[in-house]
């Protein structure tokens, strides 16, 4: 009989635990990096893939918010994520693509195949830019409001689906 | 193509797992002589397969072979041929093969040895060993498959992690596994034995050297990993209560006092449940750690997948294998021999009961620690973050008491010793010890209430253990171990009390001064290497009568984009000097931390010490 209640509260604990560790598996990531909104202090003139312009990412658009895509033709997830960055342009979202260690032929041969979602692509050959602007690798899209300077919002990997409605979301429920 | 042969090798070593399970479930206990060598055959063409796809990864990373998923996530064509082999382990998919190629040797090695192991006990303990390659198998295929393939294939990797492109890291990973598989061998070992009724004196030998195998490994492992955290880190310290390196503890905890009672039950024929249970909490807790580490579900910088159905599968084979084990305890509990044999209470198995609790202390603080802010967030939803000050105030007060026991417990004798032995020499000794710690604290001006009698009884431990290399009647093995454990409580305690940090922000040219010394900014440079480029600092510090240079890095590496320290760190017996500078907002200016950390050295040197116990113990035991 002794022995029975010792079992019988062991793989009750045992059920416990595995349930807890069970819903901990899916609980909502809520880890954000640490450079969360932070203010870009990023002014920095960038030379276009056209080779004809510089710009600062502030000086290419007059919308509140505008996303920044970190992407490169060599990037297999950038290929995934292309299709969803055309539709946000679609939907009037202003994007700048910084390419990164790209050969630019490579870049435009990209572009042409796939669309170009892009208001404007500035050149980072050496990659110090994106390092600037505080992205780990690439696909990254940050969101930023133009006023504030801020991050809204870091996507580190590739835009999907859930994540283009999220962007909407947030550039709708901010512009009233 | 390389692909395709992992890929099938694997899917062959699992089929003939399956086959091999039903096969040893239905084998009449080996009667028949005949089916030992097939058994062997089919175990080694298992491992064979195994090996077989290792090696294909292996070379899929060494040729950089992008269609491969796994070399595509974790390698880049510009990275140094020793960091592509050592990234075939680095990564989630291929280090649980490697787990996979560890459990399917040691199995094998198991069966080779098993000539004088009753035939019930091997059978079962292959049963038992073989569901667990099973599981593995299945979850490498269904849930992280290291040989997905890509098309179209892309050019080029996303490269290997910097802070993980380090030597030490490169082993640390398989010298921690051979301790983890090891485990798993005492467990199916120790449920066989209970099975088939063979809790006896030949079952305790082999088994010892399991447990002596492991625990090595586990204590280099843990060890390797505290190497690269100093070195590579940069924070200036070599333990953190990262909950990664509290996975690897606990099971260490468990390990270490199982070592202990394990000799109890060859000497004295005691403690056989207490064998059983802690055996199997062992390998539950070596399990758990691959859940809670492999899952995603710890916040830490050693966690990649995200992945939520490995964490379940891992889960689910988990409670599936305890739930097993807890049935086979208590519906075969009969088989353990009671004995009712009184223990006194000044005897050499009441000091190893003691350490055996004082363990399981450790343990508990360590797991509570460690899943709590688990558990609170799921149940709760508020987050809490669990530090090093939580685990130094709840261990410090114990480990007091704990080293008392350990400076005098080798020294009892079993059964029975005299009641109240007063040597006087050993009363000096302590004296001299508490005086050495009183006035090593009173000059640091520190706070008295634990770190004076803390401090005295390291002393103490390390004067007793010194001395017992005077004495014959102890098995040397032991002494080492002792000893080198004395060295490492008092170089921490020591390394804490008497560290010292100075940081600055400084630019080129700049000279700061602190403590009689003084600090100079003396040169930058940039180099470019293949896979990452460079900024090299020069920096002096100039004391009384001596002066250090220091090169100190910033490297900057291109796949993926990350930013590592350098620290440059002068080492000698003494003291270790480090110094990191890191890039700061600011036009021109670093910053710079220097920090001064004496007995460093010796940390890792105790260390080397337990172990070499160990292994001293382990060839000790095989020639007799």
């Amino acid at each position: 009989m002794r022995d029975r209640t010792k079992f019988s509260i062991l793989i009750f604990i045992l059920i416990f635990v595995f349930i807890v560790f069970f819903k901990g598996l899916y609980k909502k990531p809520t880890y954000y990096p640490v450079s969360e909104l932070k203010k870009i202090e990023f002014n920095k003139k960038i030379r276009t893939l056209d080779n004809q312009n510089e710009y600062s990412i502030f000086e290419i658009t007059n919308n509140n918010f505008f996303l920044v895509n970190i992407w490169a033709s060599w990037c297999a997830p950038c290929r995934d994520e292309h299709k969803y960055l055309v539709t946000l342009k679609k939907d009037g979202v202003d994007i700048i693509g910084i390419n990164y260690k790209d050969k630019v032929s490579n870049a435009k041969n990209f572009l042409e195949k796939l669309g170009n979602p892009y208001k404007e692509i500035l050149i980072d050959l050496d990659g110090t830019n994106s390092i600037e602007l505080g992205a780990i690798g690439v696909p990254e899209t940050f969101l930023i409001n133009s006023d504030s300077k801020e991050i809204i919002k870091k996507y580190i990997g590739p835009i999907d689906y859930n994540k283009t409605v999220e962007i909407l979301e947030i550039i709708n429920e901010k512009k009233i | 193509m390389i692909n395709q042969f992992g890929n099938y090798s694997l899917l062959a070593a699992f089929f003939l797992s399956i086959y091999l399970v039903i096969h040893l479930s239905f084998l009449n206990n080996f009667k028949n002589f005949k089916t030992k060598p097939k058994v062997i055959g089919l175990l080694s063409v298992q491992c064979f397969m195994v090996i077989v796809s290792f090696i294909s990864l292996l070379f899929a990373f060494i040729r950089s072979d992008f269609s491969n998923e796994t070399v595509y996530n974790n390698s880049h064509t510009t990275k140094p041929i020793f960091y592509k082999i050592s990234g075939t382990w680095g990564n989630h998919e291929g280090s649980l093969l490697l787990w996979l190629l560890v459990l399917t040797i040691f199995l094998l090695i198991f069966i080779f040895r098993s000539n004088h192991l009753s035939k019930k006990l091997t059978n079962l303990t292959l049963l038992f060993q073989e569901v667990i390659i099973l599981g593995f198998l299945g979850f490498i295929i269904f849930t992280s498959n290291p040989f997905s393939v890509l098309f179209p294939f892309p050019k080029e990797g996303l490269g290997l992690n910097p802070i993980l492109q380090d030597p030490i890291l490169a082993i640390h990973p398989p010298i921690l596994y051979l301790g983890y598989v090891g485990t798993s061998i005492i467990f199916s070992s120790s449920l066989a034995a209970l099975v088939s009724n063979s809790i006896n004196k030949l079952w305790v030998l082999e088994i010892k050297k399991w447990i002596l195998v492991s625990w090595i490994f586990l204590t280099i492992g843990i060890m390797l990993g505290s190497i690269w955290a100093y070195y590579e880190l940069g924070w200036g310290g070599f333990w953190f209560w990262d909950p990664v390196e509290n996975v690897s503890l606990m099971p260490w905890f468990c390990l270490t006092a199982l070592l202990h009672s394990i000799i109890v039950l060859e000497k004295r024929n005691q403690l056989h449940s207490w064998v059983l249970i802690l055996s199997i909490t062992t390998f539950a807790l070596s399990m758990s750690g691959t859940f809670l580490v492999r899952s995603g579900i710890l916040n830490s910088i050693h966690t990649f997948a995200n992945d939520p159905t490995r964490g379940v599968y891992i889960l689910i084979f988990l409670l599936i294998l305890l739930v097993i084990s807890i049935v086979i305890y208590f519906v075969f509990k009969k088989n353990i021999p009671e004995k009712k044999i009184q223990s006194f209470l000044i005897s050499k198995e009441i000091t190893i009961m003691t350490n055996n609790w004082f363990m399981m202390f450790f343990l508990s603080v360590v797991l509570i620690g460690t899943i709590y802010p688990i558990f609170l967030e799921v149940l709760d939803g508020s987050k809490i973050s669990i530090g090093p000050p939580f685990y130094h105030k709840l261990i410090t007060p114990f480990l007091i008491i704990f080293l008392v026991f350990m400076s005098v417990g080798p020294s009892i004798k079993w059964i029975k010793d005299k009641k109240f032995k007063i040597y006087y020499d050993q009363i000096f000794l302590l004296i001299i010890s508490l005086t050495l710690s009183y006035l090593i604290i009173i000059k640091l001006g520190q706070s008295y209430l634990f770190s004076i009698p803390l401090l005295g009884i390291s002393f103490y431990l390390f004067f007793q253990t010194s001395k017992d290399f005077l004495k014959k009647n102890l098995n040397l093995s032991q002494k080492i171990s002792h000893f080198g454990f004395a060295i490492l409580i008092l170089s921490i305690l020591l390394n804490g009390l008497l560290s010292k940090e100075f940081s600055s922000n400084m630019k080129l040219g700049d000279e700061r001064k602190f403590d009689n010394k003084i600090m100079q900014f003396k040169n930058l440079e940039t180099k470019n290497y293949s896979n990452f480029k460079s900024l090299i600092g020069k920096f002096e510090i100039i004391g009384e009568n001596n002066k250090l240079i220091f090169y100190p890095e910033i490297r900057i590496y291109n796949q993926p984009l990350t930013i590592t320290s350098e620290a440059d760190i002068i080492t000698n017996f003494i003291s270790d000097n480090f110094l990191v500078f890191n890039v700061l907002k600011e036009d021109g200016y670093f910053n710079v931390r220097y920090q001064h950390k004496p007995l460093m050295l010796w940390i890792w040197i105790s260390v080397i010490l337990i172990s070499l116990g160990g292994i001293l113990r382990l060839f000790d035991q095989n020639e007799r």
